[in-house]
């Protein structure tokens, strides 16, 4: 085995096609950057340098192959789900990372930087949650690494995902409710810099999305692309050829972790899904890409729900993991380029797609991964007849306190 | 020649205490538009730097004090504009600079804001969130605008790193006293003596020391290692509780002790 079979190469290749630059210097294009308070200027360059070290390494490349296979429960199924793809007009496929250890894509990310977090030397790990699903990827690894784990949270978090903040304090994290700011995401991300800048030495920041400076988006993207690798080969082993393939946008990970092996094929669509809350017609949504504009916020310049006076604009969305007013820098690139396109549903619209997929498939998803079911819907609706991949990036059982309140929350 | 820097570094050169130099901050729009317009004024006198903090909706580098004076600043309205505006018309007889995040300055357009900064009568800007390697252009922008783009130091950084830091920081260099966020404690003494002459002794312009300076006995003893000290959370801390602004400063100073 080698790296560029486990992880994919460092390096800036040809094969990926040359707008596909790698982010040497930090940038996507015209987006990323690293504009961080300088006091976390040395601690991201010494990830930087580590994470370089690692994924030129053979060792680290078979390690965390075994990692992934022996407790995170991978390669993940691809499903054929015949009934969906029946009702739809489609023909419909789902990567199921839902089937992964803690349920979802998050812990791919997470064994792989707690790696690079061992071999910095860290004593304390740190991380932010949305939904709480990277909370309790962060705290499983932790507690199998022995490490100390502090996951800070929203406090609108905390109490619409219970069940991960049980998981996560049985790990043995210290869950931070955070009450300033909006209480959501980006005030956990907010929160977790603020912690890193105290003590940037011991601790390492596990960022849990494709968004952050250089060079978190590129690490994730990075270790995230063995969903898209894996779907590749199981696409090729039952001889399936895929025009459309879907995921669902919050900062980006799964998204990104799926594309990333498909862009260089240009016959097939790339979709991200954003959270439309509400609705385009209200400012309750978390559509970055779609109705955002250029800015800086977490440190990377990307796509942002903003003001005109530059102030970062609250979100909504009923799925915890996307209510989040920036995107990743990638995301920002794939969209100015054309390379992939962003489309939006609403919480609704999710929801009807989250129980035609339990009606007729017998999965629960997480109502993150529910906007990719709906937006493949959406885009079956528009042209039948294609095969669309959808990422299921987790199962929903962290929502079933949302669903049995019939769907709403946050109101 | 930058006028911002030069006003900058001469008022920081003859201090008001006739000690150390000291830099205030207060957030526009705390603890009202006119509260801090009035502190503003009634400061004036008493420090040789003015900070001025465009309050943003995630202040990433700031304690709880910050964070809470600048949710309030948003709440009561403020912007850039308006402190451009409002600023400009208090004409202080001291240099002022602004301290902002990245996003609301791009926002409103970084030409625009250099021209009307400097024509307001402005002069500098710190930006907690724009490391060296991103700010090459803004600093020749403000060079040529006459404006001074203040860069921070901290006890982490590497000796060549703080050294292309002070090279590159126009009319003071903000040495950022402690491994935090501001409004936490300060490092204690020895390192920090250390750390801020390690910092003196690369910079051409005057070193600042900022972030957990509280009270007077401090200003003395890290005064004597740096060419003037910043405070800001105290201060808003002060002001939360009705002390007079200009009072806490004389009292930092020990003019009135
Ligand atoms: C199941 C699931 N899908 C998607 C997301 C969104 O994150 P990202 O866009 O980084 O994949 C989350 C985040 O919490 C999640 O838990």
């Amino acid at each position: 085995m080698t790296i560029d079979d486990l992880i994919g190469p460092v390096q800036a290749s040809s094969h990926l096609g040359d707008y596909f630059e790698e982010p040497i210097d930090g940038w996507f294009g015209e987006f990323g950057g690293q504009f961080v308070p300088e006091l976390l200027i040395e601690p991201l360059k010494r990830i930087e340098k580590v994470a370089r070290e690692c994924f030129s390494d053979p060792t680290f490349a078979s390690e965390l192959e075994t990692e992934l296979h022996t407790w995170a429960g991978r390669p993940t199924a691809l499903t054929h789900a015949e009934r969906l793809g029946k009702r739809w007009g489609a023909d419909v496929w789902l990567k199921r990372e839902d089937l992964t250890h803690t349920g979802a894509h998050k812990i791919n990310n997470v064994a792989g930087q707690i790696k690079i977090a061992q071999r910095i030397g860290a004593r304390h790990i740190i991380a932010e949650t949305g939904a709480g699903q990277h909370g309790v990827a962060t705290a499983a690894a932790c507690a199998r690494a022995g490490l100390p784990c502090t996951v800070y949270m929203g406090e609108v978090d905390v109490e619409r995902q219970q069940p991960n903040v049980h998981r996560m304090k049985l790990f043995g994290a210290d869950v931070v409710a955070v009450s300033s700011g909006d209480r959501t995401l980006r005030s956990a991300i907010n929160e977790t810099l603020r912690h890193w800048a105290s003590d940037p030495v011991n601790t390492y920041y596990l960022l849990g999305s494709a968004v952050g400076p250089h060079p978190y988006p590129w690490i994730v993207r990075t270790i995230q692309s063995v969903i898209g690798r894996e779907t590749k080969s199981q696409l090729a082993e039952r001889s399936v050829a895929a025009d459309v393939v879907v995921a669902c946008v919050g900062g980006g990970s799964n998204a990104i972790g799926m594309f990333h092996q498909f862009v260089p094929d240009k016959n097939i669509r790339l979709v991200g899904v954003e959270a439309g809350g509400l609705g385009l017609d209200t400012d309750q949504h978390a559509v970055t890409i779609g109705t955002g504009r250029p800015g800086v916020l977490h440190g990377s310049l990307s796509m942002l729900l903003q003001t005109d006076a530059g102030q970062i604009r609250e979100t909504h969305s009923i799925s915890a993991g996307l209510d989040y007013p920036g995107v990743g820098p990638e995301h920002s690139m794939l969209s100015q380029t054309g390379r992939a396109s962003y489309m939006s549903v609403t919480d609704a619209e999710a929801l009807s797609a989250l129980k035609e997929c339990c009606e007729l498939e017998g999965i629960l998803p997480a109502l993150e991964s529910a906007h990719a079911l709906a937006g493949a819907r959406e885009i079956a609706r528009e042209q039948p007849g294609q095969t669309i991949v959808v990422c299921l990036s987790g199962r929903g059982d962290k929502d079933l306190s949302t669903l049995m309140s019939g769907g709403t929350d946050r109101e | 020649m930058n006028n911002g820097a030069e006003a900058i570094e001469r008022s920081l050169k003859s201090p008001v205490s006739g000690k150390v130099a000291v830099a205030a901050y207060l957030t526009a729009g705390f603890p009202t538009k006119e509260g801090f317009l009035t502190a503003a004024r009634q400061i004036a006198p008493s420090v040789d730097v003015l900070e001025v903090g465009v309050p943003f909706s995630d202040p990433m580098a700031d304690g709880p004090t910050i964070q809470r004076t600048s949710e309030i600043g948003l709440k009561n309205g403020v912007d850039l504009r308006w402190i451009l505006e409002s600023v400009g018309e208090l004409d202080l007889n001291v240099p002022v600079v602004l301290m902002s995040y990245l996003n609301p300055l791009l926002s409103f357009g970084l030409r625009r804001l250099l021209d009307i900064a400097a024509d307001k009568g402005i002069s500098g800007f710190i930006i907690p969130d724009i490391p060296l390697e991103e700010s090459e252009a803004i600093s020749r922008a403000c060079d040529k605008a006459g404006l001074a783009l203040i860069q921070l130091v901290t006890p982490t950084t590497p000796t060549d790193r703080m050294t292309s830091l002070c090279r590159a920081s126009k009319g003071f260099v903000y040495a950022v006293a402690t491994t935090g966020i501001t409004g936490g404690e300060s490092a204690s003494d020895e390192p920090l003596f250390e750390y801020l002459e390690a910092v003196k002794k690369v910079s051409d312009v005057p070193v600042l020391a900022g972030f957990g300076i509280r009270s007077a006995a401090q200003v003395d003893r890290v005064g004597a290692h740096a060419d003037g000290v910043i405070v800001g959370s105290a201060l808003l801390e002060a002001i939360e509780q009705g002390v007079a602004p200009d009072q806490f400063i004389s009292g930092l100073t020990g003019r009135n002790a």
